[in-house]
């Protein structure tokens, strides 16, 4: 039977990933946080992120959604929302 | 030419293979550099399919594949002339393009696009002039031209017609947005799917199966399933200038220019 993780595990997941791709220590990173600027990246890196995330969740994340979000936490309910 | 290294690719004939390796900072935009060597890469492919099995193209720079038509180069040089005369040099950049990419599109080879990170615009359309795509795990596959209030004009929308469903090449264009590279194999677009960095490599044992088969033969079967579709080719440019003549695209030109990102690749 499949449960759909709540949005705590979401974003606890999508923390170690970007923790994890972009080499920053996980404590260093909070749900609210800018991930441009905390993770140093630009869009470029941003769509890398953007296809870790689909392929670890197994979702599809049309990038136009991203339009405006830069916090974890938000960025974290577009996936939730597809779960 | 069994060999070329310019400023935006090079190529090398090897073992019946012909490389082709995009390598123009920042990511291969294509503009008039690379279209002039492109077009030595079409000149010399007579000659090289005559002693070649299989054609690879790769990129060698770490962001991806190609992100497209050089933008800043068309703005800048739209700005520097009167309108029209604009409107032909676009025209003549359009037909100088598709006639490149109909020359690799029709090649009796296999041809093979080993794709990673963005395959955007006039990379995605580079890729799509390829029998096959090998993309590995970063890929991402766009046509933003939408964005910029333009269609794809390198020869993207006929091949996108005729290797997919209407409803997916609606979405892509529609939509402007990316997929990746999983996606657009679900969608039958890819070939195969590998690891990050493993796409070359791939490409070159696909290549080297290939490599089995009579010339001849493959080039037949080649000829009989892949269409050429020249007439919606010419109709796409025209609608291409039509387009590019409207004061949005102007606009959305010098907006994408004058960004501050380095690489705006969201939407």
């Amino acid at each position: 039977m499949n449960v759909t993780p709540t949005s705590d595990k979401t974003i606890s997941e999508i923390l170690d990933l970007a923790a994890a791709h972009f080499k920053v220590p996980r404590e260093k990173l909070t749900p609210d946080d800018d991930f441009f600027k905390t993770l140093g990246i630009d869009s470029l890196q941003a769509l890398d992120l953007l296809t870790k995330l689909e392929n670890h969740f197994h979702v599809e994340l049309p990038d136009y959604e991203l339009q405006g979000v830069s916090d974890f936490r938000t960025l974290a309910s577009r996936i939730q929302a597809r779960l | 030419m069994d060999r070329f290294h310019g400023k935006a690719l090079g190529w090398e004939l090897k073992d019946g293979v012909v490389e082709l390796r995009l390598d123009r900072e920042p990511c291969n935009e294509i503009g008039s550099e690379t279209l002039n060597e492109l077009e030595k890469l079409a000149a010399a492919l007579p000659n090289l399919q005559q002693k070649a099995h299989a054609l690879i193209i790769y990129s060698a720079r770490s962001c991806g594949f190609c992100a497209g038509a050089d933008l800043r180069e068309l703005y800048t040089r739209s700005q520097e002339m009167e309108r029209a005369q604009a409107a032909r040099e676009v025209r003549r950049f359009l037909e100088r393009i598709h006639a490149v990419m109909n020359a690799i599109d029709s090649s009796p080879v296999t041809t093979i696009a080993a794709v990673h990170g963005v395959v955007f615009g006039g990379g995605f359309e580079l890729a799509l002039t390829c029998d096959l795509i090998i993309a590995d795990k970063t890929a991402r596959f766009c046509f933003p031209e939408l964005r910029l209030g333009l269609i794809p004009g390198f020869g993207g929308i006929p091949r996108l017609k005729r290797d997919l469903g209407n409803a997916l090449v609606r979405d892509l264009l529609l939509t402007g947005r990316s997929f990746n590279a999983t996606k657009v194999q679900q969608v039958g677009l890819v070939s195969q799917v590998v690891a990050e960095g493993e796409a070359l490599r791939v490409a070159r044992g696909t290549a080297a199966q290939i490599r089995k088969f009579d010339r001849a033969t493959s080039a037949a079967a080649k000829t009989f399933i892949k269409p050429i579709p020249y007439d919606e080719l010419t109709e796409e440019i025209d609608l291409f200038c039509e387009l590019f003549s409207k004061p949005a695209v102007a606009a959305g030109l010098r907006k994408f220019v004058e960004s501050t990102e380095a690489q705006p690749y969201l939407p």
